[in-house]
């Protein structure tokens, strides 16, 4: 069974960070994720940096630029987490956009990643029908598994679809918006989250985009298995470094 | 065979639509509607009729006659700078704000690199008072003041790109991120034929009129309907994809691309794609483009604004691929050089953009009795200042 099927049986209230691998520094991507492990992170999105993710805001686009100046490459990424499963036990997903995947060789990204002991990916830029006419069969050879995407505006019945075909969990987008953005959630935003819990789909959600401290964290959990914190966690590595992970981690909940 | 677009979007290897799920609504909407509210009478109606009216179409097909001789063969340009707003790209937007209209949208994106796109679009919103917000990169803002100052004027909002290079491709990133946040009452007008299908296709298609144009008018000068050879510029490849549209599936019309070559293919300051570009993912399209190994996309250089694009249309990348089409790059100074020449010996003064395309008769020889058509495909008025730092006016 998969790291992350595992870790989502459990009843606990999942905390997921995103981060940029390669940012600040080009060698803080493995200190930043057993720094999590320890602060009691439940699983972790590695972001591959793009030159130009189209679904981001400000925030993961300078520091995929930051990242990208540092150096950091896809071959890059798979060195620094080659001795990763020595020490880290938690589930580890790697989130990019599918251009460098494509030019990398989607078998070989996924060979890879079953070598680093990754355990699935995050492609948003990936539609659902071309993963599964084109690279469910490689993804599924190397036991990675790709995770989809839906908003509020995805029908009932591309979600059913979408439920259908996936495994792990669904990533709920919490609202019609890039990452990054800290409105907090209204009425609206709440509805939708009821809606899918209501829909009794056969994979856990989770829920990212705009969560970003311990009120919108619970609110979101309040309807779904885990939430999902990016652009926050991105701010505070530019802000405070890599060394207090551990206290914004506290922050955002009661251990 | 067939280089058009099958019902998925894809033309041979290129194309499709690889959007966030985010996108897909918005996307899908449009993918559904667009071919049948095309064909509606009424739309038919109302788009021919403000092409014709506010447009000012059909543009003449006009034979260069002191250009032929010059290079010794038969030269026609279609005139599509003489459009209102000077280029061909309002075609497009005046087809996209029906479409958006049909569509009950209330507000118009869009993203622009050297403006002309965003006047374009501006000038569509005015006349249909629809709210207009256009993307443009930090830095072509400041190249192109004149064009933001137009855009102001026709009651459009001028929103600047500061992220990544702060030029087009970011310009259109930052549309994406707009079509995201606000994705149902906004349409997105997307200036070429690029993006995720259905947008390569509906833009040639609004862009067809060109080439449609180009036959009749060619029948009534030559008696037949096809020339030898279509030359158009290809950035994006808006131009070209109207140019060569009808011509696409007929082997007898030659098809010339001519992409710019900045200061040299090889100089690290390029812009064309078919050369330099591999096959990849670039606003939602499969296509050819400008990345490094790793498969970031890099950024292009060309004198042309217009030009400066990343990538290029899905079409364009399979006339490229197939064969189809013969692609020619020019560098600045060969195509400001003919800009130049054609000023002075057809009193017409072309868009940089354009002036590459003139620039392949030099070495590119054709018979005496070839009969050329080059889409000249927007006026020089807002090169003048490029014109005049080059040659010292």
């Amino acid at each position: 069974m998969n790291r992350i099927n595992k870790t989502l049986n459990g009843d606990k209230k999942l905390l997921s960070i995103y981060f940029t691998a390669g940012y600040p520094k080009l060698e803080d991507t493995v200190k930043i994720i057993k720094d999590l492990e320890t602060s009691g992170v439940d699983f972790i999105e590695i972001g591959l940096p793009f030159s130009d993710p189209l679904a981001d805001g400000p925030t993961i686009q300078e520091s995929s630029t930051q990242a990208l100046k540092n150096g950091m490459t896809t071959n890059m990424l798979f060195n620094q987490l080659k001795d990763i499963r020595e020490t880290v036990k938690i589930p580890l997903i790697i989130m990019g956009y599918f251009n460098p995947m494509l030019q990398y060789g989607v078998e070989k990204f996924c060979q890879k990643c079953q070598e680093a002991g990754i355990d699935g990916l995050i492609i948003p830029d990936l539609p659902v029908n071309v993963y599964n006419e084109e690279y469910k069969a490689i993804f599924e050879h190397y036991g990675i598994i790709n995770i989809f995407l839906i908003t509020p505006q995805t029908s009932e019945e591309r979600i059913r679809f979408i439920d259908s075909v996936s495994d792990g969990f669904i990533y709920m987008v919490s609202s019609a918006s890039v990452t990054g953005s800290t409105k907090g959630f209204g009425e609206d935003t709440k509805a939708y989250f009821k809606r899918i819990s209501a829909m009794n789909l056969k994979n856990p959600q989770i829920i990212g985009f705009g969560i970003n401290d311990k009120e919108t964290f619970n609110q979101a959990t309040e309807f779904a298995t885990g939430a999902i914190i990016g652009s926050a966690f991105v701010k505070h590595l530019t802000a405070s470094g890599t060394n207090k992970t551990s206290s914004f981690i506290k922050a955002l909940r009661d251990l | 065979m067939t280089y058009q677009a099958n019902e998925k979007g894809y033309y041979g290897d290129f194309g499709g639509a690889f959007i966030p799920e985010m996108l897909y609504p918005n996307v899908e909407e449009l993918r559904s509607q667009y071919l049948d509210i095309m064909k509606e009478e009424s739309f038919q109606k109302e788009f021919n009729y403000l092409l014709k009216e506010y447009v000012g179409r059909p543009t003449p097909l006009y034979f260069a006659e002191r250009f032929s001789n010059k290079y010794k063969t038969k030269v026609y340009l279609k005139r599509e700078d003489l459009c209102h707003t000077g280029a061909h790209k309002i075609n497009n937007t005046v087809g996209q704000i029906l479409m958006a209209k049909r569509l009950g949208k209330t507000r118009i994106i869009a993203e622009t690199g050297a403006g002309q796109h965003g006047v374009a679009t501006a000038t569509v919103c005015a006349l249909m008072g629809i709210e207009c917000i256009v993307y443009m990169g930090e830095v072509d803002i400041k190249r192109q003041a004149p064009n933001v100052a137009r855009m102001k004027m026709l009651g459009a909002t001028v929103v600047p790109a500061k992220s990544g290079s702060r030029t087009l491709k970011d310009a259109t990133n930052e549309a994406i991120r707009d079509w995201i946040n606000n994705p149902v009452d906004t349409h997105y007008i997307i200036g070429s034929v690029v993006g995720p299908h259905p947008y390569p296709d509906m833009v040639a298609r609004f862009q067809a009129v060109i080439s449609e144009e180009i036959k009749i008018q060619l029948k009534e000068k030559e008696n037949r309907e096809n020339p030898d050879y279509v030359v158009a510029c290809v950035g994006g490849g808006s131009n070209a994809a109207g140019a060569y549209f009808h011509y696409l599936d007929n082997p007898e019309v030659g098809i010339i691309a001519v992409e710019a070559a900045g200061k040299g293919i090889y100089t690290g300051e390029s812009a064309a794609t078919s050369a330099l570009g591999k096959e990849g993912i670039i606003h939602g399209s499969k296509t050819l483009l400008m990345q490094t190994y790793d498969g970031q996309i890099t950024e292009p250089y060309s004198i042309s604004a217009g030009l400066d694009y990343p990538g290029v249309g899905p079409m364009h990348a399979n006339l490229f691929r197939t064969g189809r089409g013969e692609f020619i790059s020019i560098t600045d100074e060969a195509a400001m050089q003919a800009g130049i020449e054609l000023a002075k010996l057809e009193g017409i003064i072309p868009a940089i953009e354009t002036s590459h395309a003139l620039a392949i008769f030099k070495d590119r020889k054709f018979k005496e009795d070839d009969i050329v058509v080059v889409n000249l495909s927007g006026r020089g008025d807002k090169d003048l200042s490029t014109y005049i730092d080059y040659f010292n006016l």
